[in-house]
């Protein structure tokens, strides 16, 4: 007997002393989930090639070990960093500013209140966010687009710099956009992975701590959401998370379910929910990804009733029932380790957001995660509003944002009373936009 | 556009616009019950006796104390047990063999009414037991699907209200990915067919404690086959609030020359636990599998130490 090194998908490999190695038997019969075995067998022998596997080689059948060492947990030498930063972004009472819209998105944005999309006024928008004061006391993380990431305020100091001192770690949204599935039915799948390694350290080395990768899977149409849509979306955040830790940066796992125009339940979109978190969860376990250093980024459970335009006109769930679905889809699909679920608030008006995650804090006070925010509109549409692009307008949009994180901070640590600072807002849809966010 | 709504058989189906397949969002007949009988079981404080030998297991049992090992001989040793006054205090629930489910004590009262009467939730061993697994290095896999659903049924008729099915996985064998996948698709299959069939199914894939290698290995190997575990039950539609774990702790090997402490114990297991099992399961009921009395008792106690969200 002597050790074999495996580099290779293991289906049926020679090698050239005496033993055969043998994977799945295609006469398996037991086993009708065959094809996304062996997908799975191949996912597990991509990680194999980075590991190395030592197999005894016995004569007669041998089969490599379930599992090479997790380099991840083992070894990785930003593990304890991880955990921190993410325990540090997680803490009860505080949240995450998403900031990150791209230079197109954000462009739509500031022409919304007329202002030209210019790369002067998109770094004005950012510092009137960054340095509103006080907004460290309710914001624990700000994620930025890549142009963000290495802007200076007026007095020339970095964003970064502006924001951890304000105790606001930066995050850096890392995907390049969503691009559209083959199939007709508008799936889509996130890229990025091309060169991340590369891009993380970089973006570590300017002091991002965080990332983010949006996965958008569609569900209420005809065929939606297909398997192949499920686990595409559900790979590239594995290899995503893995890439991130293996670069010193806590990923945000951010698995979408957005609700297509159609007629359905609450507990429909729980469903889908679930199937989705659980395809990512395995696969963030057969990757080696250490769940104690991530942050997860789900929706919230909504119903959507009618057609066009879709869900604006729909009755609105009661905040009870928002929280009671959405706990038990988390409790059914996420483990403790992760110190964070920081819900997005696209298909809620801003009040509507507060109120609902004042719900889930009622529901699940003693959760092992925070249940807490991500939120971009349901902080900047108001604040966009108030400012519309004036110098004079600066302070009162400051106020404003300050506000809307107050009632949202207390929200995530169960404390919100109320009023809400901007009661009564219309619901802001998620459309599913493709191109690429990377532009 | 009608909403087309389809009862069947106490599965609820919500389907939409014509083109749309229909949804499936489960709604088992025995839900409630489930739920109910599962947090019965995992009450604080009290725990699972095992009682499920079979009777050619038993009978090396009672030969080892010069007992002959008939069927009345078994009776009476199990009597012995299902009545023994207050053990309802500490035990709320005990797994029974087939042949003990139909038992009655010497003055004709059931086993199972005995047992409730002390608060005491009877369960059924329903597996078929372990068989070598082809084209592996001597590991083996669980039987008992076929025909499960009946039988479930007639436990459920007998009393039962709980399952276990024990399935293994070996360190020292590999283990390869067919035994981690077969025992997990096993105990995902069993665990679907006991809900259905109004049972809690005690979900136990143990990783022996047999081998040399160290703690870091165990929590590795335990990891991976929880990983798979939990896979396949979501895939099959399980309902996690309705069933028990019956996991090993994360221990050395028995043969390991690195031995670990309760402290030590109770670190790795919880973060296996906390990296692999989702809230939403009411209980997890520890197997000894090798560990003494007095070991396995510490590290317990170890690991309640602090609160957790089971």
């Amino acid at each position: 007997t002597h050790s074999v090194h495996l580099y290779a998908p293991i289906l049926l490999v020679h090698i050239a002393s005496r033993c055969v190695i043998s994977g799945l038997s295609s006469s398996d019969k037991r086993h009708p989930n065959r094809a996304r075995t062996v997908t799975m067998q191949a996912q597990m022998q991509f990680q194999s090639a980075r590991t190395v596997s030592c197999v005894r080689a016995t004569r007669g059948r041998a089969q490599p070990k379930v599992l090479c060492r997790a380099f991840n947990s083992m070894e990785s030498p930003f593990a304890e960093e991880l955990k921190k930063n993410a325990a540090y972004i997680a803490q009860k009472g505080k949240g995450i500013l998403a900031s990150d819209e791209s230079n197109a998105t954000t462009g739509k944005r500031l022409q919304s209140v007329g202002v030209d999309n210019t790369e002067e006024n998109r770094r004005d928008w950012r510092e009137l966010l960054y340095t509103a004061p006080g907004l460290g006391q309710y914001v624990s993380g700000a994620i930025m687009f890549e142009e963000t990431l290495y802007q200076k305020a007026r007095d020339g100091s970095q964003f970064v710099d502006i924001l951890l001192a304000q105790g606001i770690y930066p995050g850096i949204k890392v995907d390049t956009g969503l691009q559209v599935l083959p199939g007709g039915k508008g799936e889509t799948t996130t890229q990025g992975l091309d060169n991340l390694a590369d891009r993380c350290k970089a973006y570590r080395k300017q002091g991002a701590k965080f990332a983010k990768w949006r996965a958008v899977i569609k569900i209420g149409e005809a065929g939606c959401p297909s398997t192949t849509a499920i686990l595409e979306n559900a790979h590239g955040l594995a290899r995503y998370a893995q890439i991130c830790q293996e670069n010193g940066l806590v990923p945000i796992v951010e698995p979408e379910v957005t609700l297509g125009p159609g007629d359905y339940s609450i507990d429909e979109t729980a469903f889908w929910s679930e199937r989705v978190y659980s395809h990512v969860m395995r696969l963030l376990n057969e990757y080696g990804v250490i769940l104690e250093g991530i942050l997860l980024k789900p929706n919230m459970c909504l119903p959507a009733r009618g057609h066009a335009p879709p869900g604006l006109d729909a009755p609105v769930a009661s905040p009870e029932e928002v929280a009671r679905v959405t706990v038990r889809t988390m409790m059914r699909s996420i483990p403790p380790a992760v110190p964070g679920i920081h819900f997005l608030s696209g298909g809620m008006s801003e009040e509507e957001a507060t109120l609902n995650l004042q719900a889930l804090n009622d529901e699940a006070p003693n959760a092992p995660w925070a249940l807490t925010f991500s939120y971009g509109r349901a902080l900047q549409a108001t604040t966009l509003k108030t400012w519309a692009g004036k110098e004079s307008n600066w302070a009162a949009a400051q106020d404003i944002l300050v506000k809307l994180a107050k009632a949202n901070s207390e929200a995530a640590a169960g404390k919100f009373k109320g009023p809400h600072p901007v009661p009564g807002g219309g619901r802001i849809l998620q459309a599913l936009r493709t191109g690429g966010s990377g532009k | 556009m009608a909403l087309m709504m389809k009862q069947s058989a106490g599965l609820k189906a919500v389907s939409a616009a014509r083109s749309r397949k229909s949804v499936v969002v489960r709604a088992g007949k025995y839900d409630e019950e489930l739920v109910k009988t599962a947090h019965t079981v995992a009450s604080k404080g009290r725990g699972i006796l095992a009682m499920d030998e079979s009777n050619a297991t038993c009978g090396k049992r009672l030969d080892s104390i010069g007992v002959e090992n008939t069927e009345e001989n078994r009776r009476a040793y199990r009597e012995l047990l299902c009545t023994t006054p207050g053990l309802g205090q500490f035990i709320s629930g005990a797994i029974l063999f087939e042949e003990t489910l139909y038992q009655s004590t010497k003055d004709g009262r059931k086993f199972v009414d005995a047992m409730k009467a002390e608060n005491i939730v009877p369960g059924i061993k329903v597996d078929k037991g372990l068989v070598p697994l082809a084209n592996t290095n001597g590991e083996s896999w669980c039987m008992g699907l076929d025909g499960l659903d009946k039988r479930c049924a007639e436990y459920y008729k007998a009393g039962a209200r709980f399952a276990k099915w024990r399935s293994v996985v070996s360190i020292p064998h590999g283990p390869s990915i067919i035994a981690a996948r077969d025992c997990a698709y096993g105990l995902a299959r069993y665990a679907a067919i006991a809900q259905n069939a109004g049972l809690v199914p005690i979900v136990e894939p143990e990783v022996l404690l047999d081998g040399e290698h160290d703690i870091d290995r165990c929590l590795e190997v335990q990891e991976a086959v929880w990983a798979e575990t939990f896979k396949y039950m979501a895939d099959n539609k399980v309902l996690f609030e309705g069933i028990l774990l019956k996991p090993a702790m994360v221990t050395p090997g028995a043969d390991c020359p690195n031995r670990a402490g309760p402290a030590k114990v109770a670190e790795y297991t919880l973060k296996m636990l906390r990296r692999r099992v989702p809230p939403a399961v009411p209980g997890i009921m520890f197997l000894s599998g090798g560990q003494s009395e007095l070991e396995s008792t510490l590290n317990l106690n170890a690991m309640n130490q602090q609160p957790n969200p089971w």
